[in-house]
Parts: structure tokens; sequence; C-alpha cells
């Protein structure tokens, strides 16, 4: 970005103002307050997971499927080991997958959207065809064909769900761009000599947050329930590590004798998922955002 | 409408040789050697050799890849290498209508909890009844199908001993025990999918409701059960039915999922049990023809959307 200053510069990103009018928004609609109370829950108990778990996860206790009780709030489980403090474990796995899935998704899918839409032609319609064909399939039955061929694994999971979600973010990123490519600030901006690549980052992709920040939001409530349902199939991070799909897939087998093995980790999945669901929708009202799908299927 | 019925076939059908082509060299081209997994990344130099040769792996790729397009279009899907060693058309022939059935189980159920709960939510906006919907709608859409599932079972098979808890009979059996086999799992897919559907239903009601002659009706006294289920209802369905399109992919994928949580030996079951047996065929062939499902199931909708929208003439 050598000699040329880039006089088009002022006033772009997110200001003070605007944050703390969402903090507002957020403040008056309840549900979203729900969702920021019952999520920063999950984040905190995640980070401090081995200070907060009660007792550690892969201990075996000698009581096997202990119903809830002081000791064990929400039991044990088939091999004696606290329910609740496996569950708060697997709380990283969800957490973590669910957001570096959806990084990962974002960074591809919105710099293919941004290319496609700013430089259009050739490379736009290869791109539109990828994705077009991606769109073809639903996205857990790619990533579930992803996790067939590379294998189970934390990375090959993130992979694999965030591959599923690139079309997503490519479609919204283009479509946002080819409104914003007519703005004459663009225009300018080319005029002066701003390179292509400076206007794509700094001009043209701030002022698309909006729907961005809506579809990353609903992206990753279903990143979390498509691990969830992969580790419950048997396909997902693996058997040494405590997630809450792999918890409810053993709850399955005991739910005759130990109803609490297969409950309390879908509950922990279902608040999370709502908690994230809350949030985004308030973005969605709050942005005014419309374009983005709901279900993401 | 012939003519734009046979443009979109054709559309499908090159669609179809695009995913077969994805299919394939998604395979082909990903790490992770689909015949080392298979062996268990334990079989020798040699054992890996023949076993490549065998399914014509030591060719080219793009050899492969035509012998395998043509395979597809005549319906041959290569031969299960697990067990029975059975022809995948004919697992997959064989599991596709109890797949069908409990995906139009589940949106018949999925329609049954969304239409009524997305019309009330509308004409009773803003008041606590259209709270409470949303936020049982949410619930919905947050819960992951196969907990649900779960629930289901330990509530009605479980405790009340009423439903049966895994299985399937075919609907040839009788319709009573066709549908007790799949009610259980009709209603762990269909809630989710009828949150989606309730919320698209009340957002797009409310702004039929809000239209010139709606008002005018409204005006004149005329807010009857007649005026909104005659002249307000079919409109508001035009934008849900563009939708369900895209939702109909959480339907499927709910299929896929939860026949694995109550045994029914569908596409969904087939395709994971093959994914842990690796044999590759059937997961390539129930992928490819889970797709077909769905690209199939978005043209009906398209087409659908031209019969309930007389303003849109494709001729």
């Amino acid at each position: 970005m050598a000699a040329i200053t880039d006089p088009t510069d002022e006033g772009v990103g997110v200001s003070q103002g605007q944050r703390a009018r969402w903090w507002r928004h957020l403040l008056r609609d309840k549900r979203a307050l729900v969702g920021v109370i019952i999520l920063s829950f999950f984040v905190i108990s995640a980070l401090l997971a081995p200070l907060v778990a009660p007792h550690d996860p892969n201990a075996m206790a000698f009581g096997l499927m202990i119903p809830p009780s002081l000791t064990h709030p929400l039991g044990t489980d088939d091999l004696g080991r606290d329910l609740f403090s496996r569950l708060i474990f697997g709380t990283q796995v969800s957490l973590f997958v669910g957001i570096s899935t959806v990084s990962l998704a974002l960074v591809v899918g919105v710099t293919l959207g941004v290319v496609a839409g700013y430089y259009g032609g050739f490379l736009d319609t290869i791109i539109m065809r990828y994705i077009d064909l991606q769109w073809a399939f639903p996205n857990f039955i790619i990533a579930v064909y992803l996790v067939a061929i590379l294998g189970q694994g934390m990375w090959n999971v993130i992979a694999a769900v965030s591959l599923a979600f690139i079309d997503d973010f490519a479609r919204v990123a283009r479509g946002m761009v080819l409104t914003i490519k007519q703005e004459q600030y663009v225009d300018a901006a080319r005029t002066v000599g701003v390179s292509d690549w400076r206007i794509m980052w700094r001009h043209i992709l701030p002022n698309a947050t909006a729907p961005l920040i809506v579809q990353g939001t609903v992206s990753i409530s279903f990143a979390i329930l498509a691990e969830a349902a992969l580790s419950f199939l048997g396909l997902g991070v693996g058997v040494e590590t405590p997630t809450w799909g792999l918890i409810l897939a053993d709850g399955r087998t005991f739910i005759s004798r130990a109803w609490w093995i297969g409950v309390f980790p879908g509950l922990f999945i279902m608040l999370t998922v709502l908690s994230i669901n809350f949030v985004g929708d308030a973005l969605r009202d709050y942005l005014d955002v419309r374009e983005v799908k709901e279900g993401g299927a | 409408m012939t003519g734009y019925l046979l443009q979109r076939l054709l559309g499908a059908l090159v669609v179809m040789f695009a995913v077969a082509t994805l299919v394939f060299f998604m395979l082909r081209l990903l790490p992770g050697d689909p015949i080392q997994t298979m062996l268990f990344e334990m079989g020798d130099a040699d054992a890996v050799e023949r076993l490549r040769a065998k399914y014509g792996l030591d060719r080219p790729v793009h050899v492969q890849f035509w012998k395998w397009l043509g395979r597809v279009a005549v319906g041959d899907l290569g031969n299960s290498i697990y067990g029975s060693r059975a022809a995948v058309s004919q697992i997959i022939a064989e599991s596709l209508p109890r797949t069908l059935s409990l995906a139009s189980l589940s949106f018949v159920v999925a329609l049954f909890i969304a239409v009524p709960a997305g019309l009330v939510s509308a004409l009773y906006k803003q008041t606590k009844l259209d709270h409470a919907v949303t936020v049982v709608a949410f619930l919905g859409l947050s819960m992951p199908d196969f907990w649900f599932a779960i629930v289901l079972i330990i509530i009605f098979a479980g405790n009340l001993h009423w439903l049966p808890a895994i299985g399937y009979t075919p609907l040839s059996e009788g319709l009573w025990e066709w549908l007790r086999h799949l009610i259980l799992p009709a209603i762990a897919i269909g809630t989710p999918f009828a949150a989606i559907i309730a919320r698209m239903i009340r957002s797009s009601m409310l702004e039929v409701l809000q239209m010139e002659y709606i008002r005018v009706a409204r005006s004149k006294g005329l807010l009857t059960p007649r005026l909104i289920m005659v002249h307000a209802f079919p409109n508001a369905l035009i934008p849900v039915v563009t939708v369900t399109g895209i939702a109909l992919g959480i339907l499927l994928t709910g299929t896929v999922v939860v026949e694995n949580v109550f045994a029914i030996k569908g596409l969904g079951r087939v395709l994971i049990q093959s994914i842990l047996n690796r044999d590759f065929p059937v997961v390539q062939g129930s992928i490819f023809v889970i797709s077909a499902l769905f690209i199939f199931a978005n043209l009906l909708v398209d087409v659908l959307y031209t019969v309930i929208d007389p303003r849109i003439r494709y001729d």
C-alpha cells in the first residue's frame, strides 16, 4: 500500500457509537439478553473447565450409573464418570469446533464471494458454478461424506463442516459486493488509484459485514449441531474426547436404565444453540438483514 | 408449462451429472486413501495393490471417472465390498422406500404443527400467545433431532409402552403398523422443520395482512376465518414454498440422522453403516442418491411454486 494514501479512508468500520447502540438494543431485547447470559455461562465454563468441573471427567468412581445427586449433580455414566464434569469439558469441544469451523468457512467463503463479485466474468462463473454445485447437497451430507473420506478427528471434523458452509458465506458476500460495487465511493476510490485489493477489503467488505455477522451466528449454531450429530453417529472428534454428541450416543445404550446420560447432553446442546440463535435473531433485527437463510441446511 | 418442465428437468440432470462428478473426485482427490482405510491401515503393500487393481483404482483418474459416469448413467453403482457384496443399487432400492416414507410423514407432521402455529402467531401478533409460539419455535430449531428422538423413546416407548422404540414395518403390512413405527421418528424430524416453516408462515402472513385488499376487508369488519383461510393464507404460502426447498435439506438431514436412532434401515442408516464398515462403493452410492433426492425435491418445490402462484408464467 505504498505511496498512495487513501483519501476515502475515513468513516470506515464500526464506530464506538454503533457499538453502544447495539448494547442498548440487546438490553431491550429480552431473548437476546437471556441468550448472552446463557452463552457467557458456557464460554466461562469452557475456559475454566478444570476449575469449574467438580470431578475429573475421566476418573471412574465405584458408583456406575448413579442418578443425579449432590455429589454428582447430573449423575454418573456407565463407567462411573461424573456426567456434569464430562459435559463441562464437552463444552470446550463444541464451542471450539463451532467457532473455528465458522471462522474457516468465513475466511474462505468470503474471499471466494468477494473475488467473484468484484471481478465478475470468468472468475465469477467458475466460482459460482462450484458454489451452485455445493448448493445441490444438504450441508450436513457434505460434512458426513468428507469425514468419511478424511477420517475422524478434531481437525478433520472442523475441515469437513467448514467446507460444507463455504457456499453460504460466498453467496452472501458476493451478493453484497455486487450491490456495493455500484456505489459512488467505490468509483471514487478507483479513480484516485486505490488498488483492487484495498478497495475490496477496505471499502467494500466493511460495508458488507452486517449480513456476514448474521450468517456467521446462524452458522455457528448449525456447526455445533453438526458436530454433535457427527459425534453421535460415531463420525466425530474421536472416542477419547468427551463431546456432547458422543456422551449422548453412549446414553442411548442405557436409556432404559439411566435416562440422565441421554437427556442432559442434549439439554446442553439445546441451551447453547438456543442462546446463539437468540443473539443471532437480535442481530438480524438490529442490523436489518433479511437475505440470510434460516436453517442453514 | 411442458417446455418449462422439460427445461427444468434437463437442468436437474445437468446438476446430477455435476454431483456425480463431485462425489467421484472428492473421494479420489482428497487426502486420505480409501483403500488404506478399508484395510484399517493394516494391509501390507501387496494387499493394497491387489485391492487397488480389483476396484480399478490403479488406472488413470480420467479413465476411472468415465467408467463411473457410464455406470451411474445406467443405474449401476457398483457392488458392496462388505458382507453380502450385494449390488449398491439393490441395497439402495431396498432402503429408499423407508426413507421416503419417513420423510413424507415427517413433512406432514411438520405442517400439522407449523400451519396452525404460524397462523396463530401472525393473527395474534405481539401477544403472549405469539411470544410463546416464537420461543417454542426457537426451542424446536435449537434442539438436536437425534436427542429429541431419544427423549421421545424414553417417554413413549420406555415409560408408557405405547409405541415401539425401534424398527420399521412396510405400508403393505397395514397402515396402523406402519404409522406406529414411524410416528416417533417423524415427530423427531418434523419438529425442527416445523419451527422453521412456522416462522416463515408467520412473517409472510404478517406481510399479506398488511396488503390493501385485506385491509379493506378488515375495515369492513370482514376479518372472518374464511377471509383468512381463503384469501390471505394461500398468498402467504407463496414465499413459504420457495424457502421450503432450502429447508428440505433439514428434513433430509434429519431423516439420515434419526433413522440411526430408530434402527430404520433407510438411506441414512445405510450411509452411516457403510462409512463405519469402510464400504466405499455404498458410501458413494448413497451420497449420490441422497443428493439426487434433494435436487428433485427442490425441482418439485419450484414446479409447485408455479402452480400456486398463477402470476408466474414460464411459457
